[in-house]
């Protein structure tokens, strides 16, 4: 049996898993998104505050994925609890740190000129500083997105959904009937989901990315 | 329709910042008349932005008191009062992802004007600082000139009718010439609108040429002069002020007087059309040669005049003219241009006279006389 007659054979296993594995991806890159914006938001002010949370989030990027999965594993158990927690920590540095970078770059004068016709904080905020920083904290998402495609199939490893079962199992059963397929399916099946994602996000941004501020 | 200026009152204003030994404004006290542009200059850090916007709040007076038309403006709740205050910075500070249209919407929008009003208010905006709205009403500021930034910057402060304008150095980044046409149509403007404005700036030129009244700062923002355009350069108050003042303040007094507030010399003229041999020029050497509508084209001398048969290419074009509304300054330079005497055309562009040196050299004396 090939590749191609192993997914087909296997179709409905693998779109399930295939479908599991980017919704898991995409809903945590969403929380990992309100939870960055939110730290983003509370920190890019204060220097001091924006450096302690980018370090935060990189010290976490450094812990390799297999030992945070162990580390949580204690505390969350088995599954999906385990999975989401790991998936949005690594997904909040590029996120924080991009939310923080659009908003400090955001022109001094033109949130004065906001303030000064009569906008609250929070207007300023919501309608100018986070629109104009919108392109960096979507470019952000999308690096997470991207890296998440990766981190899940290791998930797998806590027993977490998606396509990283295929691969563990198709090298845990390496030389038996069907292991390699089971180890490419995975693999290019993670490649191939990153890809069409990717194209989702070059979307997202023509369609919520005002024409003035678009590159 | 338009909402008149209405009085700008600061009482022994102070504004002092923690761990700063000095008070950064130091018991500033004004009357900003109703109506009047008053333009505050000075010195870089003299604290003249801040004086400025502590009218706002968008700086919070350490202490002292505010009132805007009788009304206490550290009692209004900031946002509210901004939002009655109009605002124009420098760069504009547009907002780069909201079209022209929604920039200049802003403020009725955060007033809740309906739709319908508001976008009706921004077309006539838009045509009120000469933006034609089917072009630009679409545009995204980073698709305007820098001048064309401006002028929506301006829009966007007086979109909602405020009767008070504060301006923290509107047309610094800009280049002169663009800068000269904005100063031109903010006093047209004003002209039409009676708004109460306060202007910072530290150009003391843009100061005489727009000031009904000008503020010459020092440090701490205190009050060095407080006085006319006319009155300053005629009568520094000290030597810190006439060095403000600057060099040529004979030269910047000739800014302040307009084309058609002195009198105007006559040339012989002639239309284009006339035969040579019929023009009497009697005492004078030049001919100046009208078009079919009356407007100045050409100057022909005495001796030439003898040897031409048709007016109509003879002579050396009319290159510089100036019109009723020119300055003196801009007539001075005309005049030099032209070699001692400038042709002055009406709003058709018609000819009505013709200004010299002696003339001006002459207001220059007399003004020099009365004070």
């Amino acid at each position: 049996m090939n590749v191609l007659e192993y997914v087909a054979d296997r179709w409905d296993r693998l779109s399930l898993q295939a479908f599991l594995h980017v919704s898991a991806v995409v809903q945590c890159t969403v929380l990992a998104t309100l939870l960055g914006v939110l730290i983003g938001v509370a920190v890019y002010r204060s220097p001091a505050g924006s450096a302690l949370a980018t370090a935060l989030a990189s010290t976490i990027l450094t812990i390799p994925s297999f030992a945070l999965l162990a580390l949580l594993i204690p505390v969350f158990g088995l599954g999906a609890d385990t999975t989401v927690v790991a998936l949005v920590l690594y997904a909040l540095l590029p996120i924080v740190r991009n939310t923080i970078v659009g908003l400090a770059g955001v022109d001094p004068a033109v949130s004065d000129a906001a303030r000064g016709i009569g906008m609250s904080r929070l207007g300023v905020l919501a309608r100018v500083e986070l629109r104009l920083a919108w392109p960096a904290i979507l470019a952000g998402m999308r690096v997470a997105t991207q890296m998440l495609m990766g981190i899940a199939v290791i998930a797998a490893y806590a027993k977490g959904p998606g396509l990283g079962s295929e691969v563990f199992s198709g090298l845990a059963n390496a030389g038996s009937a069907n292991s390699m397929n089971q180890a490419l399916t995975g693999t290019i099946g993670v490649v191939v989901l990153a890809l069409l994602l990717d194209g989702i996000y070059v979307l997202v941004n023509r369609f919520t990315v005002s024409r003035g501020v678009r590159g | 329709m338009a909402e008149k200026g209405i009085e700008i009152r600061l009482d022994h204003v102070t504004k002092r910042y923690a761990g700063q030994k000095a008070a950064a404004v130091d018991d500033f006290s004004m009357v900003v008349p109703a109506g009047e542009i008053v333009v505050f200059v000075g010195p870089s850090g003299c604290g003249k932005t801040t004086t400025m916007r502590m009218i706002n709040r968008l700086i919070e007076p350490t202490s002292g008191t505010i009132t805007i038309g009788g009304e206490d403006a550290l009692r209004i709740d900031p946002d509210d009062l901004r939002r009655r205050v109009g605002y124009a910075i420098q760069q504009a500070g547009l907002f780069p992802h909201f079209t022209v249209a929604q920039n200049i919407g802003i403020v009725p929008g955060l007033l809740g004007w309906a739709k319908k009003k508001t976008s009706d208010r921004v077309d006539e905006m838009m045509d009120l600082v000469g933006l034609d709205p089917g072009e630009f009403a679409g545009r995204f500021p980073r698709q305007l000139s820098g001048g064309q930034q401006q002028r929506v910057g301006v829009a966007r402060a007086l979109a909602a009718d405020p009767p008070v304008l504060l301006m923290d150095e509107p047309f610094g980044a800009v280049d002169p010439i663009t800068r000269g046409h904005l100063q031109d149509e903010l006093l047209r403007l004003q002209n039409e609108l009676h708004k109460t404005i306060v202007f910072v700036t530290h150009d003391f030129d843009e100061a005489v040429k727009l000031g009904d009244r000008i503020a010459v700062l020092g440090d701490r923002s205190t009050i060095l002069q407080y006085d006319t355009p006319d009155a300053i350069l005629a009568n520094p108050a000290d030597d810190t002020v006439a060095g403000f003042v600057g060099a040529g303040a004979s030269l910047k007094a000739l800014t302040l007087m307009r084309v058609r507030d002195v009198e105007l010399g006559q040339a012989v003229t002639a239309r284009s059309d006339a035969a040579p041999s019929t023009v009497d020029l009697g005492d004078e050497k030049w001919l100046l040669v009208l078009d079919q509508r009356d407007r100045p084209s050409r100057w022909v001398q005495l001796n030439e005049l003898r040897r031409v048969t048709s007016l109509a290419g003879a002579g050396r074009p009319v290159q510089d003219s100036v019109t009723l509304q020119s300055t003196l300054r801009d007539a001075l330079e005309a005049i030099v241009n032209e070699g001692g005497r400038a042709v002055v055309t009406g709003g058709r562009g018609e000819y009505v006279g013709t200004v010299d040196l002696a003339t001006v050299t002459d207001v220059v004396q007399q003004r020099r006389a009365n004070s």
